[in-house]
């Protein structure tokens, strides 16, 4: 039986109360929109690159204690890296977080607190909401992003 | 026939034989555990759970009786279409309809009420029209209305509600004009639970010369419906969430009404002729039952309202009546918590936030517990912008609900809370 303190860690909660980097960026010249339909999650992401690194970024919105922490803890391992570098931290949390990690969780750093989320899939959509945004604010598309 | 007879039924002292563990009994799914704990299934108003007799309905139905209706000589296909018609027959007198030839078959409310909107709508709601709905109705009856009013080049109208959930009557008598062809309105919220003064409203509306289509889905599972009573011209719910099967539901129209529409959609048992220059089409009802129909689902929706009838539906509304109330309080006094939806005529739906925490949180710590309750929008974003919220938690009850589950989603919530302490 899956723990619920393994799915509302320490850090997760700590996080969805006092998110990091939680601001609109005036600096920014990328920025997306996520949009969960099914419970009303909603993220923006703004990034401010420097050719191909991101210098800045930040988030604003609302949704659940997961998909808050998982967008905080985001911005705080993808700044200062390339776009190739944050892509790659993607696809290992999304690994991780759908239970396919390949146990090297120790080069997630810090994310690897969202390991519990892949004992609860229906919560994965909440974990990933903002990765799939930052994802589309990196390709620069204008559209919102939905996790339907 | 009462106003009165739409709201449930007050008082305890009317339902001592009301055995609620042996009522359970009936319910097979209610002995699951989840994650070591017994099921508290608060979801009722999603769908409900089916006691043994709708599921051996199926079962009977499948062994013994399975056959296309209305179509052969032999044997089976006469005792499948007697079942399905005796079944048309138990739910005219369910609803109180005066024909049996007034109940059509659909796969729910949704396809009842898109039923509606693509043959009245289309030939009775012309450029410059208004339909008009409330602010708390469910997608299903917002979304047909917007489709036809955009096709149509007419306005979607909308009747507000007040901070307790409850329509405002005066308002929308002003929204009704010349003007309003079709007024569309949900029986009983699914979000907030709030019963709607369907009977004046349907009063008013006829008094401008407008039809009135009632959402009926979150009402016939807690309210004794009588469509005569209340002269609603369109009638839709849905079997799945009053015990019966998915995929079936119901409409009920006026006849007069049935017979001026166009059909809905094209194909066997609702033509009487059909050549490749002209087809003429079958009477009401089967003009609006295209295809072969659920048959197994209407069996079991004939069960479902004969299970129903068997125990009461006066005695199922006060004893969801009493779990509301009681719910209202104990819930209600936890820190925190804060109720969405306190109008005075309620049934069925305890919707609520607690503190900061959102309500997909919530209902994985309840689920922990075993407790199943809905959170989201339920369907209804527009209720959910009304209040400022993203989401509600809700609670919703069925006759199978006890005091004790009450008291399990109490200790739910406050374990919730320590989590986010």
């Amino acid at each position: 039986m899956p723990e619920l303190r393994d799915l509302y860690q320490e850090v997760i909660l700590e996080h969805s109360k006092a998110p990091r980097n939680y601001k609109a960026l005036e600096s920014a010249n990328h920025k997306a929109e996520g949009y969960n339909p099914l419970c009303g999650d909603r993220f923006t992401v703004y990034l401010e690159m420097d050719g191909d690194k991101i210098r800045e970024i930040g988030f604003q919105g609302a949704g659940c204690a997961i998909s808050k922490a998982s967008a905080s803890m985001m911005t705080q391992s993808v700044k200062g890296k390339t776009k190739e570098e944050a892509e790659k931290i993607f696809h290992r949390f999304h690994d991780l977080v759908t239970g396919h990690g390949q146990g090297e969780d120790a080069e997630l750093g810090k994310l690897a607190v969202f390991s519990g989320v892949s004992e609860f899939p229906m919560r994965v959509k909440c974990a990933t909401l903002a990765w799939h945004t930052l994802e589309a604010a990196l390709e620069g598309k204008q559209e919102k992003v939905s996790t339907e | 026939m009462s106003a009165a007879a739409a709201v449930p039924i007050r008082g305890k002292a009317a339902n001592r034989s009301f055995d609620v563990e042996r009522i359970r009994k009936d319910f097979p799914i209610l002995q699951t555990k989840v994650h070591g704990h017994p099921l508290v299934y608060l979801d009722n108003a999603a769908t409900s759970q089916k006691p043994r007799a709708v599921i051996d309905a199926l079962v009977r139905y499948y062994e013994g009786e399975n056959a296309n209706i209305h179509r052969g000589v032999h044997y089976l296909s006469q005792i499948a279409t007697e079942e399905f018609e005796k079944a048309r027959e138990t739910v005219r007198a369910f609803v109180n309809a005066a024909r049996a030839s007034e109940i059509i078959f659909t796969r729910g409310t949704t396809e009842a009420l898109n039923l509606v909107a693509q043959t009245y709508g289309k030939t009775n709601v012309g450029a410059g029209d208004e339909v008009l709905i409330t602010a708390m109705e469910h997608h299903s009856n917002i979304v047909p209305w917007q489709m036809l009013c955009a096709e149509k080049g007419a306005k979607l109208r909308v009747a507000p509600m007040n901070d307790e959930g409850e329509l405002l009557l005066a308002e929308y008598e002003k929204l009704l004009s010349a003007k309003t062809k079709v007024v569309a309105v949900g029986h009983v919220s699914n979000a907030l639970g709030t019963i709607n003064p369907v009977k004046q409203m349907i009063a008013a509306a006829h008094a401008n010369g407008a039809v009135v289509v009632v959402d009926g889905a979150q009402a016939v599972p807690h309210l004794k419906v009588d469509v005569q009573d209340l002269d609603a011209d369109f009638y839709a719910f849905s079997g799945h969430k009053m015990y019966g099967p998915t995929g079936i539901g119901v409409l009920y129209g006026k006849q007069a009404l049935l017979e001026a529409m166009p059909p809905y959609q094209g194909g066997g048992d609702m033509i009487s002729s059909v050549t490749f220059e002209k087809t003429t089409y079958n009477k009401v009802p089967h003009k609006f039952e295209a295809g072969t129909p659920d048959m197994a689902g209407v069996a079991g929706l004939m069960a479902a309202i004969d299970y129903m009838n068997g125990i009461g539906i006066e005695k199922i509304a006060a004893h969801e009546h009493e779990l509301l109330e009681y719910a209202t309080e104990v819930i209600g006094a936890i820190e925190g918590v804060r109720l969405i939806g306190t109008a005075r005529e309620k049934a069925g739906v305890l919707s609520f936030v607690l503190d900061e925490v959102h309500p997909h949180d919530i209902g994985t710590i309840l689920d922990q517990q075993g407790i199943a309750v809905r959170t989201g929008h339920h369907c209804a974003q527009p209720v959910m912008d009304r209040f400022g919220i993203p989401a509600t938690v809700r609670a919703s009850f069925a006759m199978y609900n006890t005091k004790g589950e009450v008291d399990a989603l109490a200790l739910g919530i406050r374990k919730v809370r320590e989590v986010f302490a």
